[in-house]
């Protein structure tokens, strides 16, 4: 086969959103590292920064929820029903009474753990398959490859909601859905990095020098395995949040009363016309999450891939 | 050629085999069964009518049996009867609802064509000037927000404060305007992205040099030598981009009220109903696969480099 489509949108080379600044000037110096520079690089992209730092923002008020939260999560409010965003409830209360401010802070907890906790669950599994795939080839490459394919036939998000249906909602099975179906795309990339590196005078040089197959593998194909892998995880990230969201939003994701984003989007939607507030601050969290890593993304790949601009 | 689509239409059938394989092992390897109440908390059936409910739909049969009497039903174009919606086969729920997804998705991938392709050309053009921040903004915006949240912010903006569109239905042409622009969001910021990227390549090469140099103007530049050029990876985006819309659609028609299959989709799914998800499936991912190798053909139309 001649062609191959790409096969999702974050490892098509797209400019980023937007990193003018990030001119590849530093290209040429050869003597500095290759992250010091991208470092340098992802500094002067401005909308990248701004993605960082809202990035941390959210980390920390996911890890300082408790002191953060005015009230309780779950506790309700029955003589305090819908209301409107107040100045005692800055963001109002939903229908159970609860403040809406403290579910949203809540909220970022499960967003955060989700985002993160997936990946490492995705490189778990999708780094050492893709590397075992390429670097020892012949028939397990080839039976690796064509699981692989299927896998990549299957919509996604479909098999998501699938297995999330019938496993029953929860974050523990959020993981195990999202680690199912991630590990596919970064198996591929890690496997093509291999191919191209394993051949390399450097790794025929350290084997020739009696190194064995984990050394070979961590000490030097895996670093020049890297920077693919660290771009597709920084787009696994809101890929994985925006998963949470789609999940709970359907009501499979997130139990009540944890609050999460998307769920809070889905149980009120409904009632957008009468009660706009209980939808639209959830909304505002989620799309403010997903811009700031998607920024973020951006300026990560275009750093450490200046020849993507 | 005659090949290389044979060669491809061959392969579809061990993937979708394989996919109906893993679907079905998810679907009866998990704890639980359709016999179960649907409502939470609910007295399950007494076990004579579990019993007879089970034979009844052929539940009770070994899972071999059960995936071969499937297999043989389904390449006859008959899917079984919907647990869920117990009157109706799972081929006329089909019949009624993929048509009007397939609409919707058709009209959202004509918008984000004509829209990603000119937002990607502004953007290339007017290179790290206005244009181009506005029309990377609102590709970033639609990759990067879920369309569910769009649909709440559209909703709100042209339902309620400018009230131009209905926030939801499926009846005449002013309820499509909403689901369509949501729906088309998403590929429309990837193909702006991606029309960016391979434009800004396309004005730096010799070729575009020397249309420039023998005094061509601007447009006819942009128009008949970059363009097309710059076009012709971009196709390679449709494939992944059915799916877009595909997965897409069953938040749009929840929210819009759209009775397309993405709703029955979902219900299907959280109500076990095995026959329907298993059609759903099926018919997505064969849709998929065509859409990959029509994409792939056109793009071996469009590019004579490209040889099967």
């Amino acid at each position: 086969m001649a062609l191959s489509t790409p096969a999702s949108d974050t490892s098509l080379p797209t400019p980023g959103g937007a990193a003018p600044a990030a001119l590849p000037s530093t290209r040429a110096v050869r003597g500095s590292s290759l992250y010091r520079d991208a470092w340098r690089r992802l500094l002067r992209n401005k909308l990248a920064v701004a993605g960082g730092v809202t990035v941390i923002l959210l980390c920390l008020i996911a890890i300082f929820a408790d002191f953060l939260a005015p009230f309780s999560y779950t506790k309700p409010n029955f003589g305090r029903l819908n209301e409107f965003p107040s100045r005692e409830f800055p963001l109002g209360t939903d229908q159970l009474g609860r403040d809406q401010l403290s579910r949203i802070i809540y909220g970022a907890r499960v967003s955060m753990l989700v985002g993160l906790g997936s990946q490492i669950i995705v490189l778990a599994i999708g780094v050492p398959i893709g590397l075992i795939s390429g670097y020892v080839g012949g028939r397990v490459d080839l039976v690796v490859t064509r699981f692989v394919d299927v896998m990549y036939a299957f919509p996604r998000l479909l098999f998501v909601i699938l297995v999330m249906s019938m496993l029953g909602a929860g974050l523990t099975n959020i993981f195990i859905a999202i680690g199912l179906t991630g590990w596919v795309g970064i198996s591929r990339q890690t496997r093509a990095q291999v191919l191209s590196i394993k051949e390399k005078e450097f790794v025929e040089g350290a084997k020739s020098l009696g190194a064995g197959f984990w050394r070979v593998v961590s000490r030097h194909v895996l670093p020049s395995a890297l920077t693919p892998i660290v771009v597709s995880v920084t787009f696994g990230i809101p890929e994985a949040i925006f998963y949470e969201a789609a999940l709970s939003f359907i009501g499979v994701g997130i139990n009540p009363p944890t609050p999460s984003w998307g769920q809070m989007v889905g149980e009120n939607q409904q009632f957008l016309r009468s009660y706009w507030h209980l939808c639209v601050f959830p909304s505002i969290a989620i799309a403010v999450t997903m811009l700031s890593f998607t920024f973020f993304g951006d300026g990560v790949r275009d750093a450490l891939d200046p020849k993507m601009k | 050629m005659a090949r290389y689509v044979l060669y491809r239409l061959l392969w579809l059938i061990p993937t979708l085999l394989a996919m109906a394989v893993i679907t079905f092992l998810v679907m009866h390897a998990t704890p639980g069964s359709p016999l179960d109440p649907v409502a939470e908390g609910a007295n399950p059936l007494s076990p004579e009518a579990q019993k007879n409910l089970a034979a009844a739909y052929g539940l009770d049969k070994p899972l071999w049996q059960q995936f071969g009497i499937f297999l043989g039903k389904a390449l006859q174009g008959d899917f079984g009867q919907s647990f869920v919606y117990r009157t109706r086969t799972v081929t006329e729920i089909m019949r009624e609802t993929f048509p009007i997804s397939l609409f919707l998705g058709s009209m959202a991938l004509a918008l984000a064509i004509v829209g990603g392709i000119t937002l990607g050309v502004l953007a290339a053009v007017y290179q790290n000037r206005s244009w181009d921040y506005v029309s990377v903004s609102v590709a970033t915006l639609g990759v990067a927000v879920p369309n569910f949240v769009l649909a709440v912010f559209f909703i709100i903006l042209f339902s309620f404060v400018i009230p131009l569109f209905p926030t939801g239905g499926w009846g005449s042409p002013n309820q499509w305007v909403l689901p369509t622009i949501t729906l088309s969001l998403a590929p429309m910021g990837i193909i702006a992205r991606f029309t960016r990227s391979s434009m800004i390549e396309v004005i730096r090469s010799d070729y575009v040099r020397t249309a420039r140099a023998k005094g061509l103007a601007e447009r006819p530049v942009i128009l008949r030598h970059v363009l097309k050029n710059a076009l012709i990876p971009v196709v390679t985006l449709l494939g992944p981009m059915f799916a877009a819309v595909g997965t897409g659609s069953f938040f749009v028609e929840s929210i819009f009220r759209v009775p397309g299959m993405g709703r029955f989709f979902v219900l299907s799914m959280t109500g076990r109903d095995y026959p329907m998800i298993m059609a759903v499936v099926l018919i997505y991912g064969a849709f998929l696969a065509l859409m990959n190798l029509a994409v792939d053909l056109l793009y071996g139309a469009l590019d004579p480099r490209i040889r099967y």
